[in-house]
């Protein structure tokens, strides 16, 4: 087997040399390897920020900084980590570089909008750091208006239009991908023998290309209200600003989806590969995520149950809300018996995978509470919802995503990192995740609300467990820094398939060369497919 | 098997075939048309809503845009949409002077459009009728400035000049977002045709090869219809 363990000769990474060789690529693998390093720029800024507020929040009175400059650093915190980091992470990283060798095809459909895509997001991200320098902006991620219009005298125009134009970003990748999966699937790669990953980035691509344009839509409005005084939602005017709130969550929900839909796809990869094991139920998991990618556009409203909507409508979007549950709870079933007489192992990416079911159900399980009217009442705005939606989007969409660079790592660059230390992250992760956002569920139930830089004494023991949290947290995700990068050069050789892992991907040699296939594979077996050979071979080692 | 279509120099090196090139540029196009509906979706919604709300400051305010501005872009659109249709037409059947001759057309009616539409805006601006401090749709005790049926004379006695002030803004507030955006994309789309007009007139395009020409017919259409639910909204309905 050693034999077949080393680097080809020519690959994508050494097939052309040169800083115009990169930025000018078309090649998905090269884009995908530029966008994991500017997410990884923003997340550590977003990572920063929150870094600041939990500095902050480690002491009752607000001593550390200024509300005015916490305001700033929530809201900075918020718009970082969900437009230039969630957002794009998985999509942009790991379904641009995987998706083309999955379906058997050479690139995406469209590659020069590809790195236009990339060339949108870079800007749009300018644009964002730029409002950040000049001053920052007080509005929080949501730019609610009438204080986003007409009060807030920071700089909402450039981090509303760089959201603006990071949106475009993010339909075009998603309409890439949708040409891509229905028009460049290799011969006998039919829909039902898709990787589940590509379903899950399917779904996410409906999101992206139906919902962002009504972002974009909103953010027109409210900047023609604050640079030229139109008056579409100023309610002096008769203007309402609860239509701002509509129009803001027909996509910031599904938004969340866009976040976490592509995890899931990645669990169902990691949790099938490492379980040697048929994925049970391929066609629920498949259709799972379209069914969440449409329950999510019909449960916006449960953002605003407190912002004056008829009681009849809260009642339809509070039933709505929990039909998201039924799709999500399909998948976490259909995983969980997956594992059942499997052949399981706890390499680095299978810990990810176990964090990401335990705190995937947490978080899920708690938005109930949240799509309740009578308990929302009670917890919204609060702490409680903040945990809520990190158990979601850190807890699930980051796991995921860790897990799924972790898993395909190995492909990207062709060297293995160091298993121990990785395996200390992950548990670093899991830990350090828990004890920063379990806590705030409880204060956020004995009513802390949230955008807030000082609270009451009472309050302390659980913020500063949160805070301790964070630090270990941010040392989990600073250690695979570390030995990503020594692995490039001193990672021990992976081979095309260092997991035993089924899948085209896993059938060309790693790193891939530039074209993926020298030839377009005819495909002949259903997916996930483990023979009992490789199964036992990984068993022996 | 596809040694014909793989020599051809279009072919982009992801695809097999020209027809697989052909069918992605299409799905990505509507794919694209999808999107824009959502785009311009968003403001139809909060037309809807304030129209529902503020009935009568949206009669008054739709009957003081003048009329005949509003007709005769919707004709010259419609015809810049035939020219359009008779350049694809052209490609595919390989007539590249024709190609080039309809293209220039279609961005001279496109022109025509976006000048008709810089007179109705200046006149808006001479008449304080866009949206911010420098305001005024009804000075109370002079009669407005423009035509009124019995209807409307009506409609503006049931209402104070004060809160038709503030309403009307938002009609108009509506009115240059939606026909700005709507110009905006005839910029775009003309700007495209300007780069499709060039590669004709190189002979690029031929019967096996014309996906830009279809793609460009396909954005402009899109544009055209946009017009044409923009037109009614926002000149024809209820005018008294």
């Amino acid at each position: 087997m050693d034999a077949i363990r080393t680097i080809p000769a020519t690959h994508y990474l050494n097939n052309g040399h040169g800083l115009a060789s990169w930025l000018l690529t078309k090649d998905h693998k090269r884009i995908a390897i530029m966008y994991l390093v500017t997410i990884s720029f923003f997340f550590f800024l977003g990572g920063l920020m929150a870094a600041g507020i939990r500095l902050e929040l480690a002491t009752p009175q607000g001593d550390f900084v200024a509300a005015d400059t916490y305001n700033k650093m929530f809201t900075l915190h918020g718009v970082i980590m969900v437009f230039f980091f969630l957002i794009p992470s998985i999509p942009a990283v790991l379904g641009n570089f995987l998706i083309p060798p999955m379906i058997g095809a050479r690139d995406l459909a469209f590659p020069r909008i590809n790195l236009l895509s990339y060339y949108l997001y870079l800007v749009g991200g300018m644009f964002t750091l730029g409002a950040m320098l000049s001053g920052g902006v007080d509005t929080g991620w949501t730019f609610y208006t009438p204080y986003s219009a007409a009060a807030s005298n920071t700089s909402v125009i450039p981090t509303a239009l760089g959201v603006f134009i990071a949106g475009f970003s993010s339909i075009l990748t998603g309409l890439n991908f949708i040409v891509t999966i229905h028009r460049m699937r290799a011969p006998g790669m039919t829909w039902f023998r898709l990787p589940l990953f590509v379903w899950a980035h399917y779904a996410t691509s409906l999101i992206q290309v139906l919902g962002t344009p009504v972002i974009a839509i909103t953010i027109v409005m409210l900047g023609v209200e604050r640079a030229f005084g139109f008056g579409i939602f100023d309610p002096a005017r008769g203007g309402d600003p609860v239509l701002f709130q509509h129009l803001f969550w027909f996509y910031s929900h599904p938004a969340v989806y866009i976040m976490i839909l592509p995890a899931l796809g990645v669990m169902s990869e990691l949790i099938a590969n490492f379980s040697k094991k048929k994925i049970f139920g391929y066609s629920f998991v498949a259709f799972s995520s379209l069914a969440i990618a449409v329950f999510g556009f019909i449960v916006w409203a449960h953002h605003m149950f407190v912002s004056g909507i008829s009681v009849y409508a809260a009642m339809v979007f509070s039933f709505l809300s929990f039909s998201v549950a039924i799709p999500s709870a399909v998948k976490v079933f259909n995983w969980t018996a997956t594992l059942y007489k499997g052949a399981i192992s706890f390499e680095t990416p299978m810990l990810y995978a176990y964090g990401f079911m335990g705190l995937f159900a947490i978080g899920g399980l708690t938005g109930l509470f949240l799509a309740t009217l009578g308990t929302d009442i009670h917890m919204h705005d609060t702490y409680f919802v903040v945990a809520h939606f990190h158990y979601i989007m850190v807890g699930g969409a980051i796991m995921g995503y860790l897990g799924g660079l972790h898993f395909w790592w190995p492909k990207m660059t062709g060297r293995m990192y160091s298993e121990f230390l990785s395996r200390i992250s992950a548990i670093l992760v899991f830990v350090g995740f828990n004890l920063t956002f379990f806590p705030q569920f409880i204060v956020g139930y004995l009513g802390m609300p949230r955008r807030y830089h000082a609270y009451p004494d009472e309050f302390q023991v659980l913020n500063v467990l949160s805070s301790a949290g964070a630090s270990v947290l941010g040392l989990g995700y600073l250690l695979p820094v570390i030995y990503f990068v020594y692995s490039l050069k001193r990672g021990e050789v992976a081979g095309p398939n260092p997991w035993g892992a089924s899948g085209l991907e896993w059938e060309i040699p790693s790193p891939p060369p530039t074209e993926n296939f020298a030839v377009i594979p005819r495909v002949t077996t259903e997916p996930y497919e483990f023979t009992p050979h490789v199964a036992r071979e990984r068993e022996l080692v | 098997m596809h040694a014909h279509a793989a020599h051809h120099p279009a072919l982009q090196h992801q695809f097999q075939t020209m027809s697989q090139q052909k069918e992605s540029a299409v799905l990505g196009m509507w794919a694209f048309l999808l999107t824009e509906v959502l785009f311009f979706g968003g403001l139809f919604m909060a037309y809807m809503l304030y129209r529902t709300w503020y009935h009568d400051a949206f009669v008054l305010a739709s009957t003081s845009i003048t009329i005949f501005w509003g007709l005769l872009n919707t004709v010259v659109l419609i015809g810049s949409s035939l020219t359009m249709a008779l350049a694809v037409r052209s490609a595919q059947i390989n007539q590249r002077k024709a190609t080039v001759m309809w293209l220039i057309a279609t961005m001279v009616l496109g022109t025509v459009f976006l000048g008709v539409k810089v007179i109705e805006y200046a006149d808006k601006f001479e008449h304080h009728h866009v949206p911010g401090p420098e305001y005024a749709f009804i000075e109370p005790g002079h009669e407005p400035i423009f035509e009124l049926g019995p209807h409307g004379r009506e409609l503006l006695e049931r209402n104070s000049a004060e809160s038709l002030n503030r309403t009307t803004q938002i009609f108009f507030s509506l009115y240059f977002t939606m026909t700005g955006l709507h110009a905006l994309h005839m910029i775009i789309g003309i700007g495209l045709m300007c780069v499709i007009t060039w590669m004709a007139w190189k002979g690029r395009f031929s019967s096996e090869y014309y996906t830009p020409v279809e793609m460009s017919g396909l954005y402009w259409h899109f544009v055209d219809i946009v017009w044409i639910f923009l037109f009614p909204l926002l000149y024809l309905i209820d005018r008294s």
